[in-house]
């Protein structure tokens, strides 16, 4: 009888690799032909075969991508799961009585995550794709030409192409790395035991997310980054906050620390981090790389279809997500610098738009908003204030910090801050940060605000259910409010009441 | 014998007043005017410099701690506070001559070569550096904002000293060759911005000045510098990373940390004059920290973490000295101690520890909500002293063993400097007066794109 474990993963391969599957006899030429059914492969075959076209889908792996098999899905069970044990060690201060001895069942932990995994992949699965009118190919496609593609030893012709390769984690090249042995943010999924303790090389979304979750289940954790400030890309405020939640869970955060060397004594790894000049030793029994994720650009015959790329910044594209050959579009990770599945999945649409309807949609034209889902979460949508600055747009933040929002103090999530970024004299959103529990949930008003044209002026006379966090939003356009009545207003106000 | 009081308090049932007690508020005065309460703590403050200078080579400790080094920065406010103490009366002229030309020749003379233990580098000075040899120590940076304010306190000295004596007219040569020396533009990195620092193991750190902060004094000497000045394109460069806020319902370019709002003005007088962006603004730094006084009283009435002691006369985060106690559950929040740490207002970290001087130093903003401050801080020192304020920081959540609130032992060089400036600044305003005067410090403002008030004269 196979393990639940094995249950779970073969089920879940029914449904994205098919064992023993044939590839389809080509229906060739392809009105579309999509290389990569990650989640922009999968939104564009499907798009594309809504509206009648012959659509060829190729993967080489497993259909998903990283988002379902590495990613986004199999990562959140397991942050849910070190959250609640975090939860239940505090539960006394909501009151809860716990027995003392709760454990983690880390194996019981990874059995959800991979029942969960199977789950939400069933709705990608080869055989639904095929009833919706997609032929999918598997196997590691190749252009042969501008117009074909090979692929299994069948050569494919198309009208138009699409490449949403996606990415792979990036491993930093340390010595003594591949010899001592380190996990990814793809193969962690695969541990079946906790380590005592692990190091995280790199402070970026993806090592911060899956150090607090480890942390959180017991496991030391050390994280190393080589620059100086935690979460580079997010603003300060909030990836200081989140460095401060995280380093009272018991993460250490080493910053301004390069990993420069690792050997192995027993079943022990050490690894030399230089810290502006000061050598430091870490030893754990466990390597994480976290530090990005690279384009998958290579063996795809680019150069024959006249496909310009680079190794770090993937597939070059036009703002139409048309490549350097006029009839290959790319889409998702594999040519964007936000590497998300959500930003893939409007990626998507819009190649399906202007490569089969004539269409002209622009990919600057898209609010994008991202999260990274630590504890608290931080999100953020369009600008950020030195962007701003930088363009020369005057800019003024409104600023409501969770612990002014009632439902945030009731829940006893205060740690975080809504941020409104508008530009200075007007009511137009230019961008938003949310650091909350469900920051992510949040930022999406915010989005559709700012997509939709809508101001402060306008959010101030929404009705925000109370108590929810949502409403610091709401706190933040009343904020605006205020600062729109001048002295002079207020003073006529006041003699008006009291007339 | 504090102690023994408190003690005492606890065991006849009388508990020790906290800081905010309305009635606190009406007794801490204890009959003292407001200004006998600030020179008493300003001359103790002074006293500070006097007391621990090393009389050889003008080197002033960090602290009172056993084996301390010198700090530079502490130092530049030794410099600066030495005219203070001439006109109040607390120090004779020649001693203040003679303990300033004791730190400049000190200073011109010293090891520049940049090595691992030498004095400084490019007329920069290390940061931290042995109280005897006045060589490096702690493998300290070289430290430009450090650096800064030791100019600022040379500067200071140049223009207070103008007797036409041998000793103020070689003090004022001294003064101008340091000045001169220091390589600014070398510090300029990526994006002409300037850097935090430099190791001679490592080369210029990563970091990078990134929002507002007391770096405008950095900005203000690099620019104004006769022979290496900063580029113009710097301070734009900086200033591009501010954030204007409006948080409590106060619009203020944020910075966290108090002493941030303070450190700059202790020497440049900010009211009236404005650059690029303030006037974009509508307003000035000097009313920008005024703004940024009331927001760490909102902060502290709102006390989201539930320390004790947090009141509307009881605030002021910042940098300072706190408890390293083992984490423990405040409020039904783990909570871990920081020791020495930035604390800031309002996304922390904030762990309740209070830094009584950076509350003091904002007098010169917002006298009206300082001073109940500083009076109840008094009081709540058990026995009226003025312990809590020119401690590095107090913490009325973590407690003694003998159940008395944690307080910072001895004494920190910088808290006792910005004490003395700020505390002068508003009573007469010496300083600035001194600043106004700097024709080197009127240049940087000007190339810096401060315009109006005092700098149109």
């Amino acid at each position: 009888m196979l393990s639940a474990e094995n249950r779970y993963d073969r089920d879940l391969c029914t449904n994205v690799r098919p064992p023993g599957w044939c590839n389809p006899r080509p229906r060739d030429p392809y009105h579309l032909l999509i290389i990569g059914a990650g989640p922009a492969g999968l939104v564009a075959a499907r798009a594309a075969a809504e509206r009648g076209a012959r659509v060829a889908l190729i993967e080489r792996d497993r259909l998903g991508g990283d988002c379902l098999n590495y990613g986004c899905v199999p990562s959140k069970p397991l942050i849910r799961s070190s959250r609640l044990y975090a939860e239940m060690r505090n539960a006394d201060n909501y009151g809860v009585r716990v027995p003392a001895d709760i454990q983690i069942d880390f194996p019981k932990a990874m059995e959800r995550m991979r029942r969960i995994r199977m789950r939400v992949g069933r709705t990608d699965s080869a055989s639904l794709l095929m009833a919706e009118g997609i032929d999918v190919f598997f196997g590691a496609a190749r252009f042969i030409s501008g117009d074909a593609v090979e692929v299994g030893g069948a050569r494919l012709r198309f009208k138009k192409a699409m490449i949403a390769t996606g990415a792979r984690a990036m491993v930093p090249s340390i010595p003594g790395l591949a010899e001592a042995g380190y996990l990814t943010s793809e193969s962690a999924f695969d541990l079946s035991v906790l380590p005592r303790s692990l190091l995280v090389i790199g402070g970026g979304p993806i090592g911060c997310e899956l150090a607090q979750a480890f942390c959180r289940f017991g496991v030391r954790t050390v994280i190393a980054h080589k620059e100086p400030y935690f979460l580079p890309c997010e603003e300060r405020d909030a990836a200081q906050m989140v460095a401060d939640t995280m380093a009272r869970d018991g993460v250490e955060i080493h910053l301004n620390a390069a990993a420069v060397k690792v050997r192995v004594e027993g079943a022990t790894k050490y690894v030399e981090t230089i810290n502006d000049g000061t050598t430091v030793t870490i030893a754990v029994d466990q390597i994480l790389t976290g530090i990005g994720r690279l384009p998958t650009v290579e063996g795809l015959g680019l150069e024959v279809a006249g496909v310009a790329y680079d190794a770090e910044n993937g597939v070059q594209v036009d703002d139409f997500l048309r490549t350097t050959n006029r009839c290959i579009y790319a889409a998702g990770d594999v040519c964007l610098e936000h590497k998300f599945t959500d930003t893939a999945d409007a990626s998507a649409r819009i190649v399906v738009h202007n490569a089969l309807l004539l269409g002209r949609q622009r990919l600057s034209a898209l609010t994008i908003p991202w999260c990274t889902y630590t504890d608290p979460e931080i999100a953020h949508v369009g600008l950020y204030v030195r962007q701003a600055r930088e363009r020369g747009i005057p800019v003024k933040t409104f600023t409501v910090p969770m612990h002014d929002v009632d439902r945030a103090v009731a829940d006893g999530e205060e740690d975080g801050f809504v941020k409104l970024h508008v530009r200075e004299g007007t009511d137009r959103i230019l961008g938003a940060t949310v650091v909350a529990r469900h920051a992510g949930e949040m930022i999406n008003g915010i989005s559709l605000a700012m997509v939709a044209g809508i101001g402060l002026r306008t959010i101030a006379r929404v009705i925000h259910t109370y108590p929810t966090q949502a409403e610091a939003i709401r706190m933040a356009a009343h904020a605006y409010m205020r600062t729109r009545r001048s002295p002079v207003m207020r003073w006529l106000q006041r003699q008006w009441i009291n007339w | 014998m504090w102690n023994a009081v408190v003690r005492w308090r606890r065991n006849s049932g009388l508990t020790q007043p906290r800081v905010g007690d309305p009635l606190s508020a009406t007794l801490s005065a204890e009959g003292r005017s407001d200004d006998t309460l600030l020179d008493r703590l300003q001359r103790a403050a002074f006293d500070y410099f006097p007391r621990t200078v090393n009389p050889l080579n003008g080197l002033v400790p960090d602290t009172t701690r056993k084996g301390a080094p010198s700090s530079i920065a502490v130092v530049g406010l030794a410099l600066s506070a030495y005219p203070v103490g001439v006109e109040r009366g607390w120090m004779e002229r020649a001693e203040a001559v003679h303990r300033t030309l004791a730190a400049l020749q000190f200073f011109l003379h010293s090891d520049q070569s940049g090595g691992v233990q030498a004095t400084g580098h490019r007329g920069f000075y290390f940061h931290f550096l042995d109280m005897d040899r006045g060589t490096r120590v702690w493998l300290s940076e070289l430290s430009l904002i450090d650096t800064a304010m030791l100019m600022a306190g040379v500067l200071t000295a140049a223009t207070y000293f103008t007797a036409e004596t041998s000793e103020e007219t070689e003090l004022r040569r001294l003064a101008e060759a340091l000045y001169r020396r220091v390589e600014w533009r070398w510090a300029q990195r990526e994006g002409s911005a300037v850097t935090h620092g430099w190791k001679p193991e490592w080369g210029f750190l990563n970091y990078g000045w990134e929002g507002y902060s007391e770096a405008i004094l950095l900005y203000v000497l690099g620019l104004g510098s006769p022979t290496y000045p900063l580029t113009d394109q710097s301070y734009p460069a900086w200033t591009v990373t501010y954030q204007w806020e409006n948080l409590y319902g106060h619009d203020f370019l944020y910075a966290g940390p108090l002493f941030i709002h303070q450190f700059s003005h202790a020497w440049l007088d900010f009211r009236g004059i404005r650059d690029q962006f303030m006037r974009e603004k509508n307003c000035d730094y000097f009313e920008n920290s005024r703004r940024a006084t009331y927001v760490q009283r909102e902060y502290a009435m709102r006390n989201p973490h539930c320390y004790t002691g947090y009141t509307q006369n009881c605030w002021g985060i910042s940098a300072g000295e706190g408890p390293s106690a083992a984490p423990r559950f405040v409020a039904g929040r783990r909570q871990a101690f920081l020791g020495y740490a930035a604390r800031g207002v309002p996304y922390g970290p904030d762990d309740g520890t209070i830094a009584g001087s950076s509350t003091v130093s904002s007098l010169v903003f917002a006298p009206e909500i300082v001073l109940p401050a500083l009076r109840n801080m008094v009081r709540g020192a058990s026995g009226g002293d003025d312990r809590w304020i020119r401690a590095s920081g107090f913490n009325q959540t973590v407690c003694e063993a003998d159940l008395s609130d944690w307080v910072s032992n001895g004494e920190f060089g910088l808290d006792q400097g910005i004490l003395v400036l700020m505390i002068e600044n508003y009573r007469s305003g010496l300083l600035w007066r001194l600043g106004r005067g700097n024709p080197y410090l009127r240049t940087g403002l000007r190339r810096a794109g401060f315009r109006g008030g005092w700098l149109s004269c």
